[in-house]
């Protein structure tokens, strides 16, 4: 009996591991482990043995079958990761190949600028305003200091409605600053982006329709240091951080004192090279303290308020961002152009 | 405004490179655009004299010149210039030079010949007559350099000998000798055969291309040499015989070997700033002076004119000024110049005007243009017999009065524009341009310099309107100094004392309609760093704006009269600003109470509505907020809409821009026209653009937004519905329904659809009409949608509430109907839903069919119909009789039936 286990255990052991599919290892597994297998055969004549011999077969015999369980189960697992195997290989395909793109739409790229400055501002509790950009000329000029006479006020420059110059298109988006100071009291902290119109031919840098966004702070004690610490925060999240800026003495009529800030040109450091022409730095932006009348002319005391004020060119932000070599494609509308952003 | 770095330097010293020069004036407010070397392009080009000269063995035409460049050795370079003589100095650009226009020069041979360089000619140095007249080249015709235009029949025989007549007293005659005269004029001794025997003649001459062999046309009655004019000839019969040449120097001091650079002011460096308006001071050599000075902490030294007069005549009784408007002209200043004699100024007032950008015309033009630059103040010269009756009058135009000004333009005025008259008639354009009739011309004899003041609106509209913004204009516009009139006077008599250009009659006549007040200010250090965020002590604020000549006695500020920009605390503070430096303020955050800020409701639907467009495969466009009205015609919009009333610009740039659009459909139709043109195959586009009606408060406008799609390639009507539909379910609007909608002349009458949200209508979408197509030259079918922002703001649903999700299965029935053609989908659809009560849970078209099996005029519509209820599992005993009650009520309402 010793000797028909061993050759059970043989012989069975052989034939799992060479089973070929799943279906061949169940009819072995039935041929030797199941009810009318050969090993329950095998026990049947337990009963013919002396009580001494009965444990140490009975240990052997069930040695016997857990190791034969166990070889089905290896067998078993064996054939299925083979058969996984083999699947995935007839699954297989050229990754190579392209895929099916969704229909995506694409953000216009002067708005992506935008939406950063806006992100950027609001994060500093900044609300953003809109306005009407039919405007009359006394907020879009004598409510911000350009009087009667000033140069921009001419109809070379200007886009007006009525003879009396009375009613124009927005020749900024500063007007804003006039109907949020209208509109709501200190401390004021707005942003007001949209769209203007200058009297300019198209061409590689004009546009006589563009978009600019303006800002203002008014609160009291506010200082030009302030403007210098919020506009260089701004640049550094616009550019990364240690962005480097300059701020330079200029003119406006609704600021005093005036100032344009400047960029560091990314490219060159400083040096000058052809991005920056030269200069090794990159307008950016005009701003200015708060001209007093302007203040006055809103009712605000510039003796107890003050407050700083900001202007900058969306075209020219999202040209140089995206390098944008000709302001015309902004408004050309190609769709090969606009699903590059 | 160009400045002339050695022109300021006779103001205030500065020994800074042009970059350290341009980056200080820009960080104290005069911004450097860019800084020209002047003689940038030009090396190794020295003063060469000439030694000797020889014709060329080999050529016709040129000479083999030795020269002293002031090296050990003579240099030898031949040229084919012929104004040139042995003992000249002459410009030489030497092997391995520079010169303007990116030329190199090396040696070489010419016709076997060495040349170890070049001979500049004015233009090979960038100059031209006006720069140098001395050196303008007048050419005798030389009969060895005849060349008969027509070979076969040449006017001048060849071979011809000395004596051959040309015509009346004109002969050949051979140069023997040229001498040099003292005034820059040859003396030729020339010989001639006549038939008995040798003539010979001595001849003055100022040609310079006249050399001992040479053959040239003599007139013996007249004693003078032919040129090409005086032969009656072409300058392609004389080919070499050019009014050109070599740059022949007659400048004092200069030695062989010099640097050309200083003897030509290419050693100058001409700085280019922007400067702003308010600044017009600035305009001048003296005002950015004063800020350089300022900006170094540099001594400034300006210059007292000094006039000595004493001229023939009384000025009162030669001259009268009269200011009939004295608002317009605050104040008058002349002074009168006699015996006058009209001549080129001087090299170093030339180069200067040139550096700035002002052409040399002539001593007295030159005078008021140096004035000009030099102090910010323009004047005007006018030739005094011309101003009739010796009267001046600053009057106003009158009404269809004309001038000729002295671009010989003619100007029509009006009563709104100033002029400068005599007795009879204008005779300038106050502050813009002097006319014709009074110009400084070669005889002019006594001439009146005029330095006004005038105001600067009147002469910013004049020149608007005339078209003539002038460099006076420019400067006049912006408000000039008042108290500049008189020392600006002087200094032009001071010049012309200095040049010997006349004699200045004694005494001033000068009008002053408004005696400027000095301006005082308060000095407030406290407020100032307050605004500042600074901590400038108060005697550093005192020194910068006294360095700015402010006059500071305790807390009094004085503000100089050409600073008519300084009015308050806050001039002051950028003053002290821009020389404390912009950039030593301290950098600090915002402080105090803190603002909610964000988006608006609006806003937030703004961007959330782009960003369902751009899920649905829709790209952001930005179109122009004017059109053409012609595009009202392009999309077929009636006659009689009242959307043809729009607001109309009263100065457009053109057409295609000229009224506001009361529409958003042309713009898209034009970009999808050009996206088309451009054979781009498939576009999805939108906008959220603005349009313009009237109405508005205060005579403004209406602006609402409107959300326009536009597409063409691989679409249809039903992938638009898709569209808006996706943006209307985004929105969560309720209540959303669809009409037909057949009469809007932009669409195709079957291929339109008004789209109600809550009520309303929100907008129309289809295909756009194919004879609109036809207008834009388009045969592609063009789809777009115009959703008004405005009522999709308003329909827009509220925050999305949870709604269970289905814990038990649902039943699926598939009902196919057969009904009219003419029945809509929605209303079967409507019906079903009616009748089918609450178990029904959806309801999805999947078919439409028309053809065999169903009757003409019919068509199949086939749904599959999901019930659910929300307690069970439903068993086909709940849902018979709900399709029962369906198909009666499809059947009675619409009769539509089973298929």
């Amino acid at each position: 009996m010793k000797e028909q286990l061993a050759k059970i255990r043989a012989e069975a052991l052989s034939a799992f591991e060479s089973a070929m599919d799943a279906a061949g290892l169940d009819a072995l597994r039935i041929k030797y482990l199941g009810k009318k297998g050969e090993l329950t055969a095998v026990l049947k004549q337990m009963g013919k043995l002396t009580a001494e011999e009965r444990p140490a077969m009975g240990q052997l015999a069930n040695d016997v079958r857990a190791a034969l369980e166990q070889a089905v189960g290896t067998a078993a697992r064996k054939l299925e990761e083979a058969a996984l195997e083999r699947r995935l290989q007839t699954e297989t395909v050229d990754v190579t190949m392209p895929g099916a793109a969704p229909r995506q739409g694409h953000r216009h790229p002067m708005y992506i600028a935008l939406d950063q400055i806006k992100e950027i501002f609001i994060g500093m509790g900044f609300e953003v305003l809109d306005g009407p950009e039919i405007e009359l000329a006394e907020l879009n000029f004598d409510r911000l200091n350009a009087e009667e006479g000033h140069p921009s006020r001419d109809w070379s420059d200007t886009f007006y409605f009525d003879a009396d110059s009375r009613v124009m298109l927005r020749s900024q988006t500063s007007p804003m600053q006039v109907r949020a100071m209208d509109s709501r009291r200190p401390p004021i902290r707005i942003i007001a982006p949209g769209r203007v119109f200058r009297k300019d031919e198209v061409d590689a840098t004009h546009s006589p329709m563009f978009h600019q966004v303006e800002g203002m702070v008014i609160d009291k004690g506010v200082t030009m240091a302030d403007l210098k610490g919020t506009l260089s925060l701004v640049m550094e999240k616009l550019y990364g951080e240690g962005t480097v800026t300059r701020f330079r003495p200029h003119h406006f009529p609704f600021t005093e004192p005036s100032c344009e800030m400047d960029v560091q040109c990314h490219k060159c450091g400083g040096v000058g090279c052809p991005t920056c022409k030269g200069e090794g730095w990159i307008e950016i932006l005009g701003a200015g303290m708060i001209h007093p009348r302007v203040l006055e002319m809103a009712g605000i005391d510039p003796e107890v308020y003050s407050g700083w004020a900001f202007g900058m060119g969306l075209e020219r932000l999202a040209m140089r961002q995206f390098k944008i070599a000709d302001l015309r494609l902004i408004f050309e509308n190609d769709i090969r152009f606009l699903e590059q952003f | 405004m160009l400045l002339s770095r050695k022109w300021l330097n006779e103001f205030v010293k500065t020994d800074v490179s042009d970059r350290e020069f341009d980056e200080a004036m820009t960080l104290s407010g005069s911004k450097v655009e860019t800084t020209a070397d002047l003689g940038a392009e030009i090396s190794n080009v020295v003063v060469g004299k000439i030694l000797s000269m020889e014709r060329h063995p080999d050529s016709d035409h040129m000479w083999v010149c030795q020269l002293d460049v002031g090296q050990s050795a003579a240099v030898q370079i031949v040229t084919g210039a012929w104004n040139i003589h042995p003992g000249d100095f002459v410009p030489v650009a030497l092997h391995k030079s520079t010169l303007p226009g990116g030329v190199k020069i090396e040696k070489g041979k010419l016709r076997g010949i060495p040349s170890n360089g070049m001979l500049c000619s004015l233009k090979e140095l960038n100059l031209d007559e006006r720069d140098f007249p001395y050196a303008a080249v007048t050419p005798a015709a030389l009969l060895n350099d005849y060349k008969p235009i027509d070979p076969e029949k040449p006017s001048i025989p060849a071979g011809i000998a000395p004596g051959y007549k040309l015509f009346g007293s004109v002969a050949a005659a051979r140069v023997d000798e040229v001498v040099p005269n003292a005034d820059g004029s040859w003396q030729c001794r020339l010989s001639w055969a006549e038939q008995d025997g040798p003539g010979a003649g001595i001849a003055d001459t100022q040609c310079q291309n006249i050399h001992a062999g040479d053959l040239v046309a003599f007139d013996t009655k007249a004693g003078t040499i032919c040129t090409l004019a005086g032969l009656h000839a072409g300058q392609k019969e004389f080919p070499h015989c050019i009014p050109d040449g070599i740059f022949v120097l007659r400048e004092e001091g200069i030695a062989p070997g010099d640097d050309i650079k200083p003897v030509i002011n290419a050693d100058d460096h001409v700085v280019e700033f922007e400067i702003t308006p308010n600044r017009p001071d600035c305009l001048s050599v003296i005002g950015l002076a004063r800020e350089v000075s300022a900006t170094f902490h540099a001594p400034l030294t300006l210059h007292e004119p000094v006039v000595k007069g004493g001229g023939p005549g009384v000025l009162t009784e030669l001259l009268d000024v009269e200011t009939p408007d004295p608002e317009l002209c605050p104040r008058y200043t002349a002074r009168m110049v006699r015996n006058v004699k009209i001549a080129p100024s001087p090299k170093w007032m030339r180069e200067r005007l040139r550096a700035m950008g002002v052409r040399p015309i002539n001593n007295i033009v030159d005078i008021t243009n140096y004035v000009m630059l030099e102090y910010g103040q323009p004047m005007h010269a006018f030739d005094y017999r011309y101003v009739k009756g010796g009267k001046i009058i600053v009057r106003r135009a009158k009404e269809g009065e004309t001038l000729t000004t002295l671009d010989g333009n003619v100007r029509k005025l009006t009563p709104n524009m100033l002029v400068i008259a005599d007795d009879t008639r204008a005779v300038g354009l106050a502050g813009v341009m002097g006319g014709e009739n009074s110009e400084i011309v070669a005889d002019t004899a006594d001439v009146v310099f005029e330095s006004a003041n005038f105001d600067g609106t009147c002469i910013r509209k004049t020149a608007l309107a005339l078209g003539m913004r002038t460099e006076a204009s420019a400067k006049f516009e912006k408000g000039l100094d008042p108290l500049n009139t008189l020392p600006a006077v002087d200094r032009a008599c001071e010049l012309v004392e200095l040049l010997g250009a006349g004699e200045v009659v004694d005494g001033v006549i000068d009008i002053l309609n408004r005696v400027p007040q000095p301006s005082v200010l308060k000095l407030e250090p406290e407020k100032i760093n307050a605004l500042l965020g600074t901590d400038v002590p108060a005697g550093e604020m005192v020194r910068i704006l006294q360095s700015l000549s402010f006059q500071v006695e305790g807390d009094q500020v004085t503000v100089p009269s050409w600073r008519g920009d300084v009015l308050r605390m806050a001039d002051l503070a950028e003053e002290v600003a821009r020389f404390h430096g912009y950039n030593r303020i301290p950098v600090t955050l915002m402080r105090g109470q803190t603002t909610a800020g964000g988006y608006s409701k609006e806003q937030l639907l703004e961007n959330r509505l782009g960003a369902i467009c751009r899920s649905c495969g829709y790209s952001e466009i930005i179109t122009y907020s004017f059109i053409s009205p012609a595009y009202y015609d392009k999309i077929r919009m009636p006659a009689d809409s009242p959307l043809r009333k729009s607001f109309k610009i009263m100065n457009p740039l053109g057409e295609d821009t000229s009224i506001m659009r009361t529409t958003t459909l042309p713009s898209m139709l034009e970009i999808l026209t050009r996206n088309y043109n451009y054979r781009n195959k498939s576009v999805r586009l939108y906008e959220l653009g603005r349009v313009y009606h009237l109405g508005g408060e205060d005579g403004l406008a209406v602006e609402s937004k409107v959300l326009t799609l536009g597409a063409y390639g691989g679409m249809d009507f039903f992938s638009l519905k898709g569209a808006v539909e996706a943006i209307l379910r985004e929105l969560r609007v309720q209540d959303v329904h669809f009409e037909p909608c057949v009469d809007n002349p932009a669409y195709h009458p079957g291929r339109c659809a008004c789209v109600y949200a809550g009520g309303d209508v929100a907008g129309v979408f289809g295909q756009i009409h194919p004879l609109a197509a036809k207008n834009y030259d388009v045969d592609a079918e063009f789809y777009c949608a115009e959703l008004s922002f405005h009522a999709l703001n308003l329909a827009q649903g509220s925050s999305p509430q949870y709604v269970p999700l289905p814990r038990f299965p649902a039943v699926t029935r598939d009902l196919a109907l057969v009904c009219d053609e003419a029945v809509p989908v929605a209303k079967l659809e409507d019906c079903i839903s009616r009748a089918a009560g609450k178990l029904l849970d959806q309801i999805t078209l999947f078919d439409v069919y028309r053809g065999q099996g169903v009757p003409e005029g019919r068509k199949s519509v086939a749904f599959s119909l999901e019930f659910r209820a929300a307690d069970r599992t439903l068993a086909d005993d709940d849902v018979a009789p709900v399709l029962k009650n369906a198909l009666a009520a499809l059947e009675k309402e619409l009769n539509a039936t089973l298929r």
